[in-house]
């Protein structure tokens, strides 16, 4: 039988995977982009587990809500990035280092 | 339903005044209307202000309770729109000089507005959540507004990363609370919190997530790496905008959220604020003593000024949160005139950053290099001008509360912070003659850091009458 518990622990798993692929990451900026959705997925599982376990609709109504502004997230993000790829030529995370200190 | 619209009834008013403008200025003029736009933004921020100063009375809850209007809401709304106006005002010769005035600018900037004052009214997480990601999001497009700049560009990417980030911790924490209290409302929160006694674990989870996203948001250490690169990279006017109503919203979101949703357990998060203050101040002294660069200076300034408002928050108390609304109202205004004064610093028509070639500034331009001495005097809290009283009000906060150890940390942290405010004032009045910077042609510019600097002295007599006001707005907050 699987419980709320589960759910829960998916949940945490795929966001601790999101925040490493976030700090640890030293290839490019798009797997950035991936952790950040990864994370806000683990949070919309998080909220429909919960939902469903306290049977109340408040829950789904939130994951709504974070799934449009995720997409409207990303759009921003990739945005920035291309203005970024224009100018620096590559979008290494290495690389994203003009400023220091 | 009409009586819970007439609650949102500003807000409504602002976004449709952000769309409109974004229609009118694409189908006239597209950039040539930039300037119109720019200064129609600014009084409707004035207007509306004065509309909730004046009218607000009480308050309000609508949908549900999700959203609230009362007298803490209108205090933070109140100084959010005048700081945000001022800030657009003074960059608009920048910004025209540099080809930057482009008509999305103003539109962007009142939509982190709403987004403000949304947060500051937040009753609920989701409206939380949503206030924090209009704001947030108009905020990454304007820092990397420079489209053709590395830098520019650079800020906007680092920004979005580590603000990206600060959102998924909250929303972590957001899902936690709905979990374990079983509802998104404050209210809620703060009965499922009171029923146990003590906080229960999820709960205490759920609160360490919130926390750690919001003092992303406040630039606290240790979630601080941002803002200096941010405030270096974006645009000047930009970097202004940064420093006063974004920080101020996002002080009035923390104290509403441990207040309201978590106001039953002011132990638990009165330790983590109180860790957060001391980290915050020592960090932002030591780490600008080492800067060259006056806008990475100003940004390791306005973290040790946040470090200093959450003394404020950590005494847990309604005089505490008054305390905090001063300050943050007192630092709003100090910034304003510190950034009309680096935003006229120029040599040869290009924006110069390097605190050294101020050297003698005193020498040629002796009002303005005044009005900076009386400022960045406020800013290291030399008394007896405002920033004195600020960093006053909240360590007798905290004494008040029995956090005397942070009252001293305090104090040693606003004298090591002195040194390098002092130093700029050195260089102005007695460093090496160099090239001199280009004379000051813009009378808006002067005038906000006249007005600026007018303010930190004549304010000591009554600080123009906000103590009420944020005495009244503590009190509507802590019951």
């Amino acid at each position: 039988m699987i419980g709320l518990t589960h759910y829960l622990t998916v949940a945490a798993a795929l966001f601790v995977i999101g925040i490493f692929g976030i700090f640890l990451n030293r290839k490019n900026v798009i797997v950035i982009l991936m952790s950040i959705e990864l994370m806000l997925l683990a949070v919309n599982i998080n909220l429909v587990a919960f939902s469903a376990f306290l049977n109340d609709l408040t829950g789904q109504v939130f994951t709504m809500f974070v799934l449009t502004v995720a997409a409207a997230e990303a759009a921003i993000g990739l945005a920035i990035l291309v203005t970024f790829f224009r100018n620096r030529g590559t979008i290494d995370v290495e690389d994203v280092n003009v400023m220091k200190g | 339903m009409s009586a819970d619209l007439s609650v949102i009834l500003p807000e409504a008013a602002l976004s449709v005044f952000a769309m409109a403008g974004l229609l009118w200025a694409v189908y006239t003029g597209k950039d040539r209307a930039a300037p119109t736009l720019l200064w129609a933004t600014a009084a409707a921020f004035v207007v509306l202000a004065l509309w909730i100063g004046w009218t607000g009375s009480g308050t309000q809850r609508a949908f549900g309770g999700s959203f609230v209007n009362d007298g803490f809401a209108r205090f933070a709304k109140v100084a959010i729109l005048l700081s945000a106006a001022a800030v657009l005002l003074m960059g608009e010769g920048y910004m025209a000089r540099r080809g930057l005035l482009r008509f999305e600018y103003p539109v962007l900037i009142a939509l982190s507005v709403v987004g403000m004052m949304v947060m500051v009214s937040a009753g609920d997480l989701i409206v939380l959540y949503m206030g924090l990601e209009l704001q947030s999001l108009a905020l990454y497009v304007i820092a990397a507004l420079r489209r053709d700049s590395v830098k520019s560009t650079e800020a906007g990417l680092k920004y979005f990363v580590l603000g990206a980030l600060s959102s998924g911790l909250l929303l972590y924490g957001a899902s936690l609370a709905y979990g374990f209290a079983g509802t998104t409302g404050f209210a809620g929160i703060v009965a499922a919190a009171a029923g146990a006694g003590h906080l229960p674990l999820g709960l205490l989870l759920a609160l360490v997530f919130l926390l750690t996203g919001l003092a992303f948001k406040v630039s606290a250490v240790p979630f601080h790496m941002w803002t200096p690169d941010v405030y270096e990279g974006a645009p000047t006017p930009v970097t202004a905008f940064l420093a006063t109503a974004p920080k101020l919203a996002a002080m009035a979101l923390f104290a509403r959220v441990a207040h309201d949703a978590f106001g039953g357990a002011a132990g638990d998060w009165g330790q983590i604020v109180a860790f957060l203050a001391v980290a915050s101040m020592f960090l932002g002294a030591v780490a600008a003593i080492g800067q060259r660069n006056i806008k990475r200076l100003m940004a390791y300034s306005s973290i040790a000024h946040m470090g200093f408002a959450l003394i404020g928050l950590a005494a847990g108390t309604a005089a505490g949160v008054k305390a905090m609304l001063i300050y943050m109202a007192i630092y709003v205004v100090m910034n304003i005139g510190t950034f009309a004064f680096i935003l006229a610093m120029e040599r040869d028509g290009r924006p110069v950053t390097d605190i050294g070639s101020l050297n003698q500034y005193a020498a040629r331009e002796p009002t303005r290099a005044l009005a900076m001495l009386v400022l960045l005097f406020s800013l290291a809290g030399v008394p007896p001008l405002l920033g004195f009283f600020g960093k006053f009000a909240v360590l007798q906060a905290a004494v008040a509360a029995g956090m005397t150890w942070l009252a001293v940390a305090g104090v040693i942290a606003s004298v090591i912070g002195a040194f390098y405010y002092l130093r700029i004032v050195y260089f102005m009045y007695f460093g090496e003659e160099r090239e001199p910077l280009d004379p000051v042609r813009s009378p808006v510019l002067s005038a906000f850091l006249i007005a600026s600097a007018v303010v930190m002295v004549v304010g000591v007599a009554n600080l123009f009458g906000i103590e009420g006001p944020a005495a009244a707005a503590a009190e509507t907050l802590v019951r």
